[in-house]
């Protein structure tokens, strides 16, 4: 009889010990679920995508005269298409002293895109062209290894005429290169074209 | 007090008896089927402690004589009957009823049998743990791809999704361990998060009652196993290590197995994969290495009437991306795709930088089963996914350490089947299913999520029946019904909401403005009815034929419904529509199939015919800063996929095999009357097998695989305006590269090491002769060739 009675009490242990295994495991896992909300965020603050670049903004000074070529995508890509504004013609048969800056205008101040590629000069290079008769931009500056860069250029127009100039940028291009944006490969960051008269 | 009455009796009444020592007690019994209670015919039954037999007679009955009081331990045997060893301690004249268990193949270690598919009635192929330790340092897509019909949609060399006929991503159901995966599989570059190594084997359904699983297994299934343990006391394991020659790298894996007579039983499993770059015939492919950690970890008990078994899985996957692939805009890819060999080529290296993939998945289960006497098998089943995956591009300064993407999925349900089966000819399954996904958007990193914040919510039930209208004929019927909840919360460029028309359509989903964005809660419910039906029969000569007809319905997934942004990987822009409407498909299967060791053959055509296909396609262009990028739109379309495949066997000699197979597809875009866009080619594959069962198993195999070059393509190619040139340039991003075919040499040989234990040597050879190639359904074809040859080296250890 007291066979009986161990064989039962036997039983119980078992089931107890699968049900509190079971247990055990359906607790484990819910904590594990609960833990790994911790990655959670609560905050629904959307991002804002603070890579992009908004603006672009060369502008060409002679000493005196200043114009403006500026694209502005403040949506970034996708939505509204960007907007191209120039301030005014150039003259003909001038030396002008072009500076781009690129801005990120989503973030309050805008953010100078600029900078971070003066910082990454070797991993960058803007290409200039033009279908402008007689106009020729060079650029005036170098990164760290002593390659061209093309923050700072050159503009120098000669008789009347128009046409447009594209400015592209390059990360990760191959330097030194021929010049040319097909020859430096990497990745396109910036390519725009602004139709531009000479007068 | 009733009670202590009678067990003081009781104690009394046995003491009586043990004084006289009485030996001429009378045990009879009947022995009949657990689950209609028929009598078994013939079963055996042995007591083995008396060293005693007798066996049942007409009616199940059967009697032994003469024995004494004690302890008796009974053995009962049957053909087809799982062997049941009970104990009974007798001390009167006993009758009693045993009942046996006739489903042996739910209980043993993998049975070796002819027929060893999921269903009778079920049009479906099996990799089984050979092929599977065969491709230990590899993924899911390219085991599944040695299987006719199914080739895969890759991003490199590492990312493999696989696909059945055509279809991939949320068209195949992936189902683990009985649990259906949700890992962002939306996406085309987002490989199955799971582990060859932890599974014993994989069958590809291409045409069967699915219903149990979901209803929207439009391409098909691939259900992923482990082994049943047999209730003995045992424990083995195995351990193996593979290096491969291109990409420096291998995987070690290793498992452990413990079983107890009591039908407890343990398994505990974990590898670690890590490769360098890869090589195509002629240079290295930057970054295109990658780490991969799993685990897994079972543990269960299993006996005829009940029984429980936990399951947990990890995989830790982060794979580099080939830098050559991250391009800025249109231009960036017409320049890849005019370049013969890509620049920038680095030396080789381990390193994975950005662009990257990490993504960490945890899969969960307990599921716990019951048999009830003359009526069938219930189970419950609850389980979690956890999938966190993150993308990182190249970037500025410090941003390399914010991802692009980051969404973290999670996903849980709760499952009871109960499974009647007391009648002897009909069968069947009632089901209910309860699932709630949440998706999140983690804040913080660079972009606009493109996948926004949901939640999920599914309920379906089902009841699937199969009918043995005689030995050899059967048929199978299901229906399911399934409801569908989605809330979403997504902020949309308020210029695009417009653009999209979705002020128009969808007035009641929008909310707050916020200057450029607007805030948007898309709601959307689905009712949907999906069936299925098949039928089987079975000749003499193992030919067996069998016809499927399946209804199946698919809701868009969260990429269909929300894409909008640059998917910088691919440097085009994605656009999903809320106006999407659900998937219907009618498919047709149909297979005849000998199951023969001298000559066998599968030939299985198949036609499906989907209304509202939802497909991905390029439609034009959009300027940024950047430049143009290519505009890729979700839109809707009636198709139609049809093809053959067709497998064979022939043994040549007693040394040598031939294995062959064939896989001819069409897709049609009705809507338009043109080709679909992504489907693969003809591709057959011819495999010479010689088998020396004296030289320690030396096996060496001679496999050709050719690929066809797709000629039924649509053409999505056009022009853009290159400005550094001045010139409007070809953007050719539909032609599809040329045929190929490729060799691969394999030997393995088996060696008795100890007692038990095994020792497997292979030797593999990939692409024997170094073809430069590139194939349509690899994502990266437009920058770099596929890999070069390869040696891989595997040594497996069975203990």
């Amino acid at each position: 009889m007291k066979t009986i009675k161990t064989i039962k009490t036997m039983k119980t242990i078992k089931k107890m010990k699968t049900i509190k295994l079971l247990a055990i495991l359906f607790i484990s896992a819910l904590t594990f679920t609960a833990c790994s909300e911790d990655d959670h965020d609560d905050h629904d603050d959307h991002d804002h995508e603070n890579e992009v670049i908004t603006t672009v903004n060369y502008t060409l000074t002679d000493g005196s005269d200043e114009v403006t070529l500026t694209f502005i995508d403040l949506d970034g890509e996708g939505g509204e298409e960007g907007e191209i504004t120039i301030s005014g013609p150039l003259s003909a048969n001038t030396t002008y002293t072009g500076t781009i800056e690129l801005l990120n205008a989503t973030e309050d101040p805008a953010e100078d895109i600029t900078e971070e590629i003066m910082e990454e000069d070797d991993e960058h290079e803007f290409f200039y062209t033009s279908t402008v008769a007689g106009l020729a931009i060079t650029k005036t500056d170098v990164d760290g290894n002593d390659n061209p860069l093309g923050i700072e250029t050159s503009v120098t127009t000669g008789e009347a005429g128009s046409g447009s100039i594209s400015i592209v940028l390059k990360h990760e291009p191959t330097k030194p290169n021929n010049g040319s944006a097909e020859d430096a490969g990497g990745s396109t960051d910036i390519e725009v074209t602004f139709n531009v008269t000479v007068q | 007090m009733q009670k202590i009455f009678f067990l003081c009796i009781a104690i009394f009444y046995s003491h009586i008896h043990i004084a006289a020592q009485n030996c001429n007690l009378n045990f009879k019994g009947k022995i009949a089927d657990f689950h209609d209670n028929t009598s078994i015919i013939g079963a055996s039954i042995r007591i083995i402690n008396l060293n005693k037999y007798t066996s049942t007679d007409l009616e199940g009955f059967f009697e032994f004589n003469d024995l004494c009081k004690g302890k008796i331990v009974l053995e009962i045997q049957h053909i087809a009957c799982e062997t049941k060893i009970i104990t009974i301690n007798l001390k009167n004249n006993l009758f009693k009823e045993i009942l046996l268990e006739h489903h042996l193949e739910e209980l043993n270690e993998v049975v070796v049998k002819t027929n060893t598919k999921t269903a009778t009635t079920s049009i479906e192929q099996t990799i089984k743990e050979d092929v599977i330790e065969k491709y230990t340092d590899q993924s899911l897509g390219d085991a599944l791809k040695t299987i006719s019909g199914v080739s895969s949609l890759s991003t490199g060399s590492t990312i493999v999704k696989p696909m059945i006929h055509g279809l991939h991503s949320s068209r195949l159901l992936i189902i683990n361990n009985n649990v259906r995966m949700f890992d962002q599989e939306w996406g085309d570059e987002h490989a199955p998060n799971f582990d060859l190594n932890s599974s014993n084997r994989i069958d590809v359904i291409k045409g069967a009652n699915t219903l149990k699983y979901g209803n929207d297994a439009i391409g098909g299934l691939i259900l992923i196993r482990g082994k049943k343990y047999a209730s003995k006391d045992s424990i083995f394991g195995k351990s193996s290590v593979s290096f491969n020659s291109n990409g420096l790298g291998g995987n070690v894996n290793t498992e452990i197995v413990k079983t107890y007579t009591s039908g407890y039983f343990g398994k505990f499993q974990t590898s670690y994969k890590q490769f360098g770059d890869f090589k195509t015939p002629n240079y290295f492919l930057t970054n295109t290495g990658m780490q991969n950690l799993n685990a897994s970890f079972r543990f269960g008990y299993n006996s005829f009437e009940k029984g429980f078994e936990a399951y947990y899985s990890f995989v830790n996957n982060n794979f580099g991306i080939l830098q050559l692939s991250h391009i800025g805009n249109v231009n960036d890819l017409v320049q890849a795709i005019n370049r013969s060999e890509p620049r920038n080529i680095k030396n080789f290296s381990y390193k994975i930088e950005n662009p990257k993939q990490t993504i960490l998945h945890h899969l969960g289960k307990i599921e716990a089963y019951k048999r009830f006497k003359g009526l069938g098998k219930l189970t419950v089943q609850y389980d979690f996914q956890i999938n966190r995956r993150k993308e990182f591009d190249l970037g500025r300064g410090n941003r390399e350490n914010t991802p692009v993407i980051d969404l973290r999925l999670f996903t849980t349900s709760l499952q009871p089947n109960l499974h009647i089966d007391f009648l002897p000819n009909f069968k069947f399954d009632v089901g209910f299913l309860g699932r709630f996904q949440q998706n999140n958007a983690v804040a913080g990193t660079r972009s606009r999520p493109l996948i926004p914040d949901y939640e999920k919510i599914d309920a379906a039930i089902y009841t699937t029946g199969n009918y043995n209208i005689d030995e050899t004929t059967e048929i199978n019927a299901g229906i399911r019904y399934d409801f569908t909840s989605i809330n979403a919360n997504k902020t949309y460029l308020l210029a695009n909401w417009k653009k999209y028309n979705f002020d128009q359509l969808f007035p009641e989903f929008e909310g707050e403005v916020d200057n450029t964005r607007i805030d948007t809660h898309p709601k959307f419910r689905f009712h949907s009815v999906s069936a299925s039906f098949s039928f089987s029969k079975q000749w003499e000569n193992d030919l067996t034929f069998l016809i499927h007809y399946g209804l199946g319905n698919r809701v868009p997934n969260p990429s269909e419904f929300f894409s909008d942004g640059v998917h910088h990987s691919n440097a085009r822009f994605e656009i999903g529509f809320l106006n999407i409407k659900r998937e219907i498909a009618n498919k047709f299967n149909i297979s005849l199939e000998r199951n023969n060791e001298n000559f066998g053959f599968s030939i299985s055509p198949y036609y499906k015919r989907i209304n509202g296909f939802i497909q991905l396609i390029p439609t034009g262009i959009t300027t940024t800063i950047k430049g143009a990028f290519p505009v890729w739109e979700y839109d809707q379309v009636d198709a139609e996929i049809f093809g053959i495949d067709i497998d064979i066997n022939k043994k040549i000699n007693n040394q040598f095999d031939y294995l062959g197979n064939i896989s001819l597809i069409q897709g049609d875009n009705l809507t338009e009357d043109i080709p679909l866009i992504h489907m693969p080619g003809t591709n057959f594959s011819n495999r010479i097998v010689y088998t020396n069962e004296k030289w320690n198993q030396l096996t060496i195999s001679l496999q050709n695989r050719t690929v066809l070059r797709q000629n039924q393509y649509p053409d999505y190619n056009f022009f853009t305006f290159n400005p550094s040139t001045q010139q409007d340039v070809f953007v050719d991003i539909s032609t599809p590269p040329p045929a190929y075919s490729l060799f691969d040499f394999g030997a393995s040989t088996i060696f008795k090491t100890f007692n038990k234990g095994n020792l497997k040597l292979e030797f593999n050879i990939e692409n024997i002769l170094n073809v430069n190639y590139r194939e349509n359904l690899n994502r990266f074809r437009f920058y770099a060739d596929e890999l070069g040859r390869n040696f891989n080296i595997k040594i497996k250890i069975d203990y």
